[in-house]
């Protein structure tokens, strides 16, 4: 019997020729990453394990995004616990402020993530990494602490869903309207602890942002992983950025999936999540009336150089609405530079936007954009849970970032074809 | 081990934002985080419960972030299990990494109504309406887990490991 790619990578770290869904195995990992918010916990956990040093000070990387640059006194404490820790163990991957970026458009970036790798990180967005052709999944801090100690982790094989896009897709729609086409129709537990496998010519028409915005969403169905079999785009994305050898996996003809969706992306337009779930999503033109404070686009999810390029060409020449706050936030550094080398900050800024030094923030209700009771905004990031973004009568929609920024000029939810 | 305790009943998809939510992740301390525990989803939740009181969610019981601070903000508010008719993965180990008991049981959620007293036997995976006298069972840990509890959660375990291979 054939082998999904997921299966092929997880059988290759655990030593094994062949491994099959519900498996038990130990494996091998070829990346361990924390965050500020999660890594102290980890780094508490390392110490009571007893080890003096992490398994491979090349592999344990750590990156403080989520409350960072500092917000208050508490968030400064935990990022100089990371600080002191990577110094401690003279980790070669610890991005300091002004180095860094939100991990999940870092790591990529950095060419520390490459197809056919297994990694675990302590944030649930680490699935983004499936976008390269890698297994990647989201575990705890203690989980985590285990991993930096011993360079593995024990984990169930899971079963593979694939879903097949085929067709050409619609004017302004990418692979954030796919994810949340996707999410809305299988729901927030629809692929609880499986690998869900993005395929067919749509996909393949999908730039790297875009299938990496595609498998940073996989948890939101309750996936374990989203993974897309490397090809041509894949290979040029990785070939300048490698310093190790990897291993290219795809799936087996024959391989088995517990179900396989397929769907005409013809049939989808640009989708919106309204609050409180991501599955809570509908195409634009079912959206009506919805008048919007606030619009962020940033974060793991849409806060790359193709998203800010979309934003770019919406902003334009238009100003954001006086009763909209506009953020945007590029994800790291270096997609920050090229957006100004590309006069892309100059757009935002003329189009009354405020530009922020790369961090996840507003996201999840940290810092640089926060909600006050009754406000509702429409973000580029990945949940609309109660309160994610501020007070718990606050509301958030999601969207990808030609919506938003269409929406931001507007001042309510709009289709970019409609300003 | 046995636990007992009254029921507190809550829907589905109970995100970790609603079990613990991100504006109090400045610190991990267990005692500060429990003072928020699913403040989000019922603001007066820690000062209705008692000591050693349970836990009872429909499907996808949280879901959402990785951030380890749920169960353990569950954990210190005083809840002593949490059962529900499925659990999101990543909380699903990290609650047992914490030592939180969590048991998967469509059954007993469907049978207990907020309020009932009931009784949990992790070992045999069953759970106890005292209120109406019913029994449910969960679905047992696979061996695998089992051990890891056993060594009193993941990090006694690896420390059991880590000696094993210097010694």
């Amino acid at each position: 019997m054939g082998m999904t790619i997921t299966e092929k990578i997880l059988a290759a770290h655990a030593g094994k020729d062949s491994v099959s869904p519900g498996d038990l195995v130990n494996i091998k990992l070829d990346l361990v990453l924390s965050n500020d918010i999660t890594a102290p916990i980890a780094i508490k956990q390392f110490k009571e394990i007893g080890v003096k040093d992490v398994f491979d000070k090349n592999k344990v990387v750590m990156v403080p995004d989520h409350f960072a640059p500092n917000k208050d006194i508490d968030s400064a404490e935990q990022c100089k616990m990371l600080r002191t820790f990577a110094h401690e163990q003279d980790l070669t991957n610890y991005f300091e402020v002004g180095r860094m970026g939100i991990e999940h458009a870092l790591l990529p970036e950095q060419g520390l993530v490459l197809p056919g790798d297994a990694i675990i990180g302590a944030d649930s967005h680490t699935c983004t990494y499936g976008g390269l052709g890698a297994f990647s999944t989201g575990m705890g801090s203690t989980d985590i602490a285990a991993a930096m100690a011993t360079g593995e982790t024990w984990l169930k094989v899971p079963s593979s869903i694939k879903f097949v896009f085929n067709g050409h897709l619609n004017p302004w729609v990418t692979g954030k309207d796919l994810i949340l086409y996707t999410i809305g129709q299988i729901g927030v537990d629809g692929a609880l602890y499986q690998a869900m496998e993005f395929t067919g010519e749509a996909i393949s028409a999908l730039s790297m942002d875009g299938r990496l915005s595609m498998c940073n969403m996989a948890i939101e169905a309750g996936g374990k992983s989203g993974i897309i079999g490397p090809d041509q785009k894949t290979l040029d994305y990785v070939e300048d950025r490698s310093h190790r050898e990897f291993t290219v996996y795809k799936s087996d003809n024959d391989a088995e999936y517990t179900q396989i969706y397929e769907w005409d992306v013809s049939d989808i337009e640009p989708q919106i999540a309204f609050p409180h779930l991501p599955s809570n999503a509908r195409g634009i033109s079912d959206v009506g009336d919805i008048v919007i404070d606030q619009v962020v686009i940033g974060s793991c999810t849409n806060g790359r150089l193709e998203d800010l390029r979309i934003a770019a060409q919406i902003l334009k020449g238009r100003e954001v609405d006086k009763n909209v706050r506009c953020i945007v936030i590029p994800a790291t550094q270096e997609i920050y530079r090229q957006a100004m080398l590309e006069g892309l900050l100059e757009i935002f800024i003329e189009a009354k936007a405020a530009v922020s030094t790369p961090t996840c923030g507003p996201c999840l209700g940290g810092h640089m954009g926060i909600l006050a009771k009754g406000e509702r905004a429409l973000a580029t990031t990945n949940r609309n849970f109660v309160g994610r973004m501020g007070h718990p009568e606050s509301e958030v929609y999601l969207s990808g970032p030609a919506v938003a920024a269409a929406s931001a000029i507007a001042g309510k939810i709009i289709s970019p074809e409609h300003l | 081990m046995q636990y007992r305790g009254h029921v507190w009943k809550f829907g589905r998809d109970i995100d970790t934002d609603l079990i613990i939510p991100a504006r109090y992740l400045k610190t991990s301390d267990p005692a500060e985080l429990g003072k928020h525990a699913m403040e989000d989803a019922d603001p007066d939740f820690v000062n209705k419960i008692n000591i050693g009181d349970i836990i009872v969610a429909e499907e996808n019981f949280g879901c959402g972030s990785s951030r380890e601070h749920a169960p353990i903000a569950i954990k210190a508010a005083g809840i002593s299990c949490v059962t529900a008719k499925s659990f999101a993965r990543i909380f699903y180990r990290n609650a047992i990494n914490m030592g939180l008991p969590i048991l998967e049981s469509p059954d007993a959620v469907d049978g207990i109504k907020a309020g009932d007293e009931v009784q949990v036997d992790t070992e045999k995976g069953e759970i106890t309406n005292l209120t109406t006298g019913k029994v449910y069972q969960a679905k047992p840990f696979p061996e695998f887990i089992s051990n890891i509890i056993r060594q009193g959660g993941l990090i006694s375990y690896v420390k059991e490991k880590v000696k094993t291979q210097t010694s």
